[in-house]
């Protein structure tokens, strides 16, 4: 009896040659099938539900609803009569997304660098496990260690000092300082999305042929030379790659930001002044909303998905097409 | 353990040339009828072998052992390397040649672990002394891997490399045509310096290593079975390439293709594998000669039977 | 200038420190120090929120905060979040038992009969489907069930709430399963094939029981990220001040759900039990985590 192997993913399948397949193995086939088909099922009817209920609202704000930044809701149950222009807590988003990025990005990399290269052996694992545990705590904690402690009493201070030395020739930095505002959000989401840039970075330069490391000392490299002309070259895919997946877990983390971003609808024209995310709204106004109300926070979690589905699938196809593998709890 | 009998012998040739090292071994003298088994091994010996002057000595090791942990590697190695000579390591797998190449620039540091004990000389100087920097050794003494390992960059900025991060600021331009003139491949790729390393084949890949390597501008080259991944008649331009070479580097190169050291080298070293009573396998330096009469009249038995392929 | 005119090999050369040669020096270890300094302000946060929260949690998390349930009013002091840890229980129970089967299912799917072409479709989207925001997860369970589009309305209920962590789960638990199984060798599928065994029973009898302590591990991490999870309770659970035993029709609490009421408003009492809830939630997904990584070596330890 000879079985054939299946050049996609190894599996091995079994011979066909003359042999009727059972009606068990059909119907346990169609039953795994239809597990599968149920994420296509999910995914499908999450876009088209939400559709249909936020459709009263985009019909009635038309393209306003993402260029505008009035959000006055209406108190109605069967018509549209508020305003609701999105624009704050989309700017909102980015613009937290955005800091935690400038802050994580640099961070991931010298972190995964010190790591993979640096680190003596011994010392390695506990370090990796370390960063990996970040990802461990859940979003509710780190809101409320950043709204009760690290903001208060460490971020403070420390945006204090940037508002006044800076904030004179850099406008978006200007004084006065909100406690809770965009930078604090920004600066707990980078601790948020720290985990998974590092894990995937981390993992693409373990990758780096070890011959042309060789080659690199050889030459009389030093050890940062070796980093900056082999490693670093060719993770760079695969570091884009990690940095699209932490926007997109950015983009979507609701709780902490919306703990830490002070709650205005407006857009703060300094980072130091507070703010609100298109998650964050949808948390915090939810439960006291009026049907029109809960159409529209609906519609904003369209505008929501729709980037954060872009940001992820093209993080994963620059993942993939460069050899990197997204694994490991962090990653996930 | 024997030492380092080349002194002497070279003192010899200056009186009388030698008859043993006149051609092929069908000439040797009676008394070497027991050595007919050498013949089995078609050992081409050539007189060039013959130096016949005194040659200045640019590395030496005393003593040289080399730790991974507590586990010893080598055994105690005296070797002298000689200028503009090739001399060739060879011995069965596991005899440590490998271990002993790497201690001479220092790529043994990069494993951790490892150790180095007794000295190593480049020039009268300790490499391993501890204001002795290794990126500095390693400029000035070049390495050749067994597999080619070219940057994923240009022809030219391969060879770039080892000259821009010293900081050598003159003509790159003729650096890298001079390099890849020495190393017989400029012909091939004079049209190509852009082009990436990859689309050169395996043996202009090496040829490329080899001119990278020179492009520093060392005076040893350290090659480790540079030819075991190309094909014979890649292996054979590069053994072409290495006569050439001679001429401006010392060349050591460890290779298990015995009939390549019997062909390349002026000396040779062959190491072998000690089996202790716990299991543990040191490497050992048994015996270091002039490369015709290592593979004509080997001096130690061992010798005799690896290059006979009675081992190995 | 020609290379045997290049710098001559002496070895008078090696000690002398050109410009340069310093220069390079120093810069690697700047550059190294640079690079220990990203690793500690890396290691940093972890210290400081374990430790915060071990430091202001553990003395308020008495025996009596462990077993009340919650005051009415944030201000008083006392009370606990047993509600909050009961909710969470229930609905992480509703949730493995949708999301580890149909999980499961899927990676045996995308694995085990990847010459379907439905095969690849399913594992991309199940990848996309990590990155649906837990919000839109809510947000979506609200619209389908709570509301009530497919003439099933249950309201603002345990099982909403549950339903909403399974599909957050879901796409975790059928990433880890996938990796699992790719790790079982052919040779037990070969050797279960050469036996006459169908594919169904191949995947039944010889893949998934070798695969069973990592497929297991798989879905205990990814109950722990449920447990963690707050905004999608935010809109299908709502909340409750007393253990809920009905699954539907009744709002219900959870822990992290609690925890964020608690902290964002203005009375200390309420913040002093929101560090023991986040200590009580931490040591929740630390045992969890725990459960899921002993599972995994004893099963290596038999192998």
């Amino acid at each position: 009896m000879t079985t054939t192997t299946d050049t996609q993913s190894g599996a091995p399948q079994p011979p066909r040659v003359g042999e009727k397949r059972s009606v068990a193995d059909k119907w346990f086939r169609r039953g795994l099938a239809i597990a599968g088909g149920s994420v296509l099922l999910i995914l499908a009817t999450m876009l088209i539900f939400t559709v249909i209920d936020a459709w009263p609202v985009f019909r009635h704000q038309g393209f306003s609803f993402i260029t505008s930044s009035t959000w006055d809701p209406g108190v109605s149950r069967t018509e549209v009569t508020g305003q609701y222009g999105a624009l704050a807590f989309i700017v909102g988003t980015l613009v937290t997304a955005g800091i935690a990025l400038v802050i994580a990005v640099p961070l991931s990399i010298g972190t995964a660098l010190y790591l993979t290269q640096v680190a003596h052996r011994r010392v390695r694992n506990p370090l990796t496990y370390a960063i990996e545990l970040l990802a461990a705590v859940p979003s509710v904690v780190y809101g409320l260690w950043g709204l009760l402690f690290f903001v208060p009493t460490v971020l403070r201070p420390a945006m204090d000092f940037i508002a006044e030395t800076l904030g004179g020739f850099i406008p978006f930095l200007a004084p006065p300082v909100i406690t809770y505002n965009y930078f604090a959000a920004g600066v707990v989401l980078s601790i948020m999305i720290l985990p998974i840039i590092t894990a995937v970075t981390r993992e693409v330069m373990s990758k780096t042929p070890a011959s042309e490391v060789a080659a690199a000392y050889a030459l009389g490299a030093t050890r940062w030379e070796m980093m900056r002309s082999v490693v670093l070259p060719r993770a760079r895919p695969g570091m884009i790659g990690a940095t699209m997946l932490g926007l997109g877990r950015a983009l979507g983390e609701t709780i902490a930001v919306a703990m830490l971003i002070g709650g205005s609808k407006q857009i703060g024209d300094s980072i130091f002044k507070g703010g609100q995310s298109m998650a964050g709204i949808i948390a915090v106004t939810f439960q006291e909303a009026a049907p029109e109300n809960v159409k529209a926070l609906i519609g904003i979690g369209v505008v929501l998905f729709i980037i954060t589905i872009v940001v992820n699938m093209l993080a994963r196809a620059i993942v993939l097409l460069t050899g990197g593998h997204v694994t490991g709890d962090a990653a996930v | 353990m024997t030492t380092d009998g080349a002194e002497e012998s070279t003192m010899q040739e200056n009186e009388a040339p030698d008859m043993e090292h006149a051609g092929a071994v069908s000439t040797q003298p009676a008394e070497d009828a027991s050595r007919a088994s050498a013949a089995r091994v078609n050992v081409e010996v050539r007189d060039i072998h013959a130096p016949a002057v005194p040659t200045e000595v640019v590395m030496a090791t005393e003593g040289m052992e080399v730790y991974y942990g507590s586990f010893r590697a080598v055994h105690p190695v005296d070797l002298d390397i000689h200028a503009r000579e090739i001399t060739a390591l060879i011995g069965p797998s596991g005899c440590g040649k490998s271990t002993v190449l790497r201690s001479f620039n220092r790529m043994n540091d990069l494993i951790p672990g490892a150790r180095v004990a007794g000295t190593v000389r480049y020039h009268g100087e300790d490499i391993y002394a501890p204001d002795i920097d290794p990126v500095e050794i390693r400029r000035r003494i070049g390495m050749v891997f067994q597999k080619p390992n070219p940057f994923p960059k240009s022809v030219y900025e391969n060879i770039a490399f080892g000259p821009k991060i010293s900081g050598w600021k003159g003509n790159m331009d003729d650096l890298v045509e001079e390099s890849l003139q020495k190393a017989a491949l400029w012909d091939e790729v004079k049209d190509k310096l852009q082009d990436s390393a990859f689309a050169l084949s395996g043996g202009q890949q090496q040829r490329l290593c080899i001119a990278r390597a020179i492009a520093t501008s060392p005076d040893v080259l350290l090659m480790d079975e540079p030819c075991s991944a190309l094909d014979p008649i890649a292996t054979l331009r590069i053994e072409e390439l290495m006569f050439e070479l001679k001429e401006d580097y010392s060349i050591v190169i460890v290779t298990h293709n015995m009939q390549q050291a019997a062909r390349v080298s002026d000396r040779t070293a062959f190491f072998n594998v000690d089996v202790q009573e716990d299991g543990m396998r040191t490497g050992q330096l048994v015996e270091y000669d002039e490369t015709g009469k290592l593979f004509t009249n080997p001096s130690d038995p061992a010798t005799e039977g690896y290059i006979t392929g009675r081992f190995g | 200038m020609s290379l045997a005119t290049a710098p001559p090999g002496t070895g008078s050369g090696l000690r002398t420190r050109t410009p340069v040669a310093a220069a390079r020096k120093r810069k690697d270890r700047l550059m190294t120090g640079l690079l220990l300094l990203a690793m500690t302000l890396a290691l940093i946060p972890i210290i400081l929120i374990v430790y915060q929260v071990v430091l202001r949690g553990f003395g308020a998390m008495t025996w009596n905060f462990l077993t009340s349930t919650q005051l009415f009013s944030q201000r008083t002091e006392g009370g606990g979040y047993l509600n909050g840890l009961f909710g969470t229980l229930y609905m992480l129970v509703i949730a493995i038992i949708v999301a580890v089967p149909l999980g499961i299912g899927t990676a045996t799917f995308v694995v085990e009969y990847s010459d379907s072409k439905l095969s690849p479709v399913i594992r991309f989207f199940t990848d996309v489907m990590t990155g649906v925001p837990s919000i839109f997860i809510g947000l979506y369970i609200y619209a389908l069930l709570v509301q009530g589009r497919v003439g099933i309305s249950i309201g603002f209920s345990t099982l909403a709430g549950g339903l909403s962590l399974s599909l957050l789960m879901l796409p975790i638990v059928a990433r880890a399963s996938e990796e699992v199984l790719r790790l079982v060798p052919d040779d037990l599928r070969n050797a279960a094939y050469g036996l006459g065994a169908r594919r169904w029973q191949v995947v039944t009898r010889t893949v998934l029981p070798a695969a069973s302590s990592g497929l297991i591990t798989g879905s205990m991490l990814a109950v722990g990220r449920a447990a963690g999870e707050t905004a999608p309770l935010l809109l299908t659970a709502l909340g409750a001040f007393a253990i809920v035993f009905d699954p539907v029709n009744a709002p219900q609490s959870a822990l992290p759900l609690i925890i964020y009421n608690e902290a964002r408003g203005p009375f200390d009492a309420a913040h002093t039990r929101a560090w023991a809830g986040a200590l009580e939630l931490m040591l929740l997904v630390l045992i969890l985590t725990i459960i899921a990584r002993t599972v995994n070596r004893n099963s290596e330890l038999e192998r």
